[in-house]
């Protein structure tokens, strides 16, 4: 009895110390994580296997939903798994001011295959934060399905919100984001001044007053991966999505949807390094070997505009139409100072509202 | 508890008391693991829970001189220049140290729209020379924003400064403060109420809905002959094994607009328009009393398959109607399965959040939605505690209700 429950707290401490010794020992992998789907099969493709296959390091690649709390919980804790993060701008603003994110020396950055430097190939956006290199350029667009969606094509914003005109259930995403300077610009508000006009009461106001207009006929979504679903058992006839989601369901599935670039909200992924990451060097090697002008060319995978001038010249020409920076001069660039700002005000008060 | 050890020699007492001794050990040893699992599942988290809601340590740590400052503050105008300096000198301590943003984001709760003014006025004075700052004294602060010399801002501040604050359950409870520092009903939005009521009524649904499917299901399988019930056991065992993503996925195969039930009812010709029943609270009820009912079905299935059938022949042979044999006979004794199952089906029911995120829609959602929001999105930690103790608070007081009025001796799983 005695002896056996000695042997059986031993062997339990022993068990433990060597878990916790060999988490500690072993040397992890550089691990990169990104938004999974298409567009991680692209970045897969084009940028972790072939620096795996030149470096001979081993990579590991994981997924997320976005936000900031799961980097929040491993810098706070110190306990550091991840070490390169591919980050929307509309997060990068907070995380990169929390101190979560290390400062990426723009130096690290080689020049274009035609020789440019860095600094002028870039373009000038995808470098304004100083926690990340932009990678990609995506448009967050509306999309109709041909066979659905009637007779009269809607070919605006405003059709979008003209449900005598267009018939049927519209499919949003289940956040303010986006939706508020929809609602305004298809108000009739001007897009320099959406932005002051919804740091305002009034124009919050005014914003969920639009959205009222189409509030029975929304159906909200919760995953960028719904919004294609959505669109093709026919739970919604428009909906809002990332261009990339649609131009893959086109170009790959032969789905009928279309994708309307007016009042395009234009928004920007970066690579960035967690603070403290154990694999600092080898994660400023990676960013480095994977923001050359060819690895950037594969985002056109998913028809998203790769950062860099000389990607976007070698860029398949078919694909060419269908990048956000084809259509530039129909929409504007979400402003991510302001939803860092007002993210979580206007949150609040559009779960207020929808549960109205 | 002193036994007289009568006729025993010291010696003895001494090996009987070290014999004693050494068991009590052992058996110690024996309910250790268990013990440090309970510490460690249940009451450190929970009570890490319960402090995080009222612990807000971030301005003391952030900017402790400021906050000693602000205490002498009449919470009028503006505060005094030198009060301004400090901060002026700790802001731009974070701003070196990259800090800002934790600053930034923790006042923008109060003040929406600190997080651009705090940041961006940590940028400009990054590099501004330290002793250049002390000589031009609070005027390097108002000159990057008008904004710094506001009231609103300073009260935001100072309020925050406070270690120990009930802040994030007046949140939680849709009410705040006022700039003098009452309680009142909150302005910008209320929903946290609304929402642990819709969560608790949707809750009873289920759990009724549960009870009305589940108590007939378990009287069949607890007096049906062993061979059919063997088979109808599994039947019910079946999809309690299936990944329950997976019940709900097909759920969203039934329910979506051109599911199978919407296309059934059309090809019938019962309806012309497709039904809206994906995302609504229907599609959440449903979903989850599917997923619910075997937690019922089991606890009843044990319990009346040890009531004596005699039972009920008897009241049956005295006269007693069928219905009323069930009802006073049978039913009491069913009680403490029923009891066990509602209790597991509705507190499971309370948390679940993942299928209302699918299925739910904007009227099917419940408190813990918001609770996995504000964990992963807003970050806000503190919100989310206090909103998860209210959770756990309203349990432990239907729980309590529950005891007084069935009595939880009587609670039977198996």
């Amino acid at each position: 009895m005695n002896r056996t429950l000695k042997t059986l707290l031993g062997t339990t401490v022993l068990a433990g110390l060597v878990i916790a010794g060999q988490a500690h020992a072993q040397e992890r992998p550089l691990t990169v994580v990104s938004f999974g789907g298409a567009y991680g099969a692209a970045q897969k493709k084009h940028q972790v296997d072939p620096y795996a296959a030149e470096t001979g390091k081993k990579v590991v690649m994981e997924s997320y939903a976005g936000g900031v709390a799961e980097m929040t919980a491993q810098v706070q804790s110190g306990n550091i798994q991840w070490d390169v993060v591919d980050i929307e701008s509309i997060d990068l603003e907070r995380a990169c001011a929390e101190g979560l994110l290390e400062v990426i020396p723009r130096d690290i950055l080689l020049p274009g295959d035609d020789g440019t430097p860095a600094k002028e190939d870039f373009f000038p956006v995808t470098l304004e934060n100083e926690c990340g290199i932009g990678v990609m350029l995506w448009g967050n667009i509306f999309a109709y399905n041909n066979e659905t969606v009637g007779n009269v094509k809607p070919t605006t914003l405003e059709d979008f919100f003209n449900v005598e005109k267009i018939p049927g259930k519209r499919a949003l995403r289940k956040r303010p984001q986006v939706n508020m300077e929809w609602a305004l610009l298809a108000d009739g508000v001007a897009p320099e001044k959406v932005y002051d006009l919804l740091a305002t009461p009034e124009g919050q106001a005014r914003a969920f007053a639009k959205l009222d207009t189409i509030k029975d006929h929304v159906v909200w979504y919760d995953s960028w991966s719904q919004a294609p679903q959505l669109l093709n058992d026919g739970g919604a006839v428009m909906v809002q999505s990332a261009n990339g989601r649609i131009y893959n369901a086109i170009a790959d599935e032969n789905r009928p949807f279309t994708i309307v670039w007016d009042n395009t909200l234009f928004d920007m992924d970066v690579w960035s390094i967690l603070k403290g990451s154990p694999n600092k060097e080898q994660a400023l090697e990676f960013i480095a070997f994977t923001t050359r002008t060819k690895p950037l060319v594969g985002f056109q995978d998913v028809a998203y505009g790769p950062a860099r001038k000389s990607s976007q010249a070698l860029v398949d020409p078919d694909v060419l139409p269908h990048l956000p920076s084809s259509h530039l001069d129909k929409g504007m660039k979400a402003n991510n100072v302001f939803w860092a700002d007002y993210g979580e005000s206007l949150t609040e008060k559009f779960n207020e509202w929808l549960l109205k | 508890m002193h036994q007289n050890p009568g006729g025993l020699s010291a010696a003895e007492i001494h090996t009987e008391r070290k014999e004693q001794q050494r068991r009590r050990r052992n058996s110690l040893l024996l309910v250790v693991p268990i013990l440090l699992f309970l510490f460690f599942a249940f009451v450190a988290p929970i009570s890490s829970m319960l402090h995080r809601s009222i612990y807000n340590p971030t301005l003391v740590e952030l900017i402790p001189d400021t906050v000693n400052a602000l205490s002498n503050w009449d919470r009028t105008g503006t505060p005094k220049p030198e009060t301004l300096l400090t901060f002026s000198i700790e802001l731009q301590q974070l701003a070196k140290k990259r800090e800002s943003g934790r600053l930034a984001s923790a006042v923008n709760r109060s003040y929406p729209g600190a997080t651009s003014l705090i940041n961006a006025t940590a940028r400009k004075l990054r590099n501004v020379d330290p002793n250049q700052l002390a000589q031009t004294g609070h005027l390097a602060l108002l000159d990057t924003d008008p904004r710094w010399s506001e009231t609103k801002l300073w009260q935001a501040i100072d309020r925050l400064g406070a270690k120990y604050r009930i802040d994030n359950y007046l949140t939680a409870l849709d009410l705040e403060r006022d700039a003098q520092g009452n309680i009142q009903k909150r302005q910008s939005s209320n929903i946290y109420i609304d929402l642990y009521s819709k969560t608790l009524s949707m809750s009873l649904i289920i759990t009724l809905l549960c009870i009305a499917l589940g108590y007939p299901v378990a009287y069949c399988l607890a007096h049906a002959p062993a061979r059919v019930a063997g088979v109808l056991l599994v039947m019910v065992l079946l999809p309690f094994w299936t990944s329950f993503l997976v019940r709900t996925t097909a759920w969203i195969a039934l329910l979506q607009t051109n599911g199978v039930i919407n296309s059934l009812l059309q090809s019938v010709g019962i309806i012309d328009q497709p039904l809206e029943l994906l995302y609504t609270s229907l599609a959440t009820i449903l979903a989850m009393t599917h997923i619910l009912l075997p937690f019922m079905i089991l606890p009843l299935y044990s319990v009346m398959k040890g009531i004596d059938p005699s039972h009920v022949k008897a009241a049956l042979s005295l006269g007693s109607p069928p219905f009323s044999a069930f009802v006073r006979v049978y039913l009491p004794q069913t009680v403490p399965g029923l009891s066990a199952g509602s209790l597991l089906v509705f507190i499971t029911a309370v948390g679940y959040y993942i299928i209302p995120a699918l299925v739910g829609g904007t009227d099917g959602q419940m408190i813990s939605n918001i609770i996995a929001y504000h964990m992963q999105q807003s970050n806000n930690w503190g919100l989310a505690s206090a909103l998860g103790s209210l959770l756990l608070a309203v349990i432990v007081i239907l729980y309590w209700l529950y005891d007084r009025l069935v009595g939880a001796s009587n609670l039977k799983l198996s």
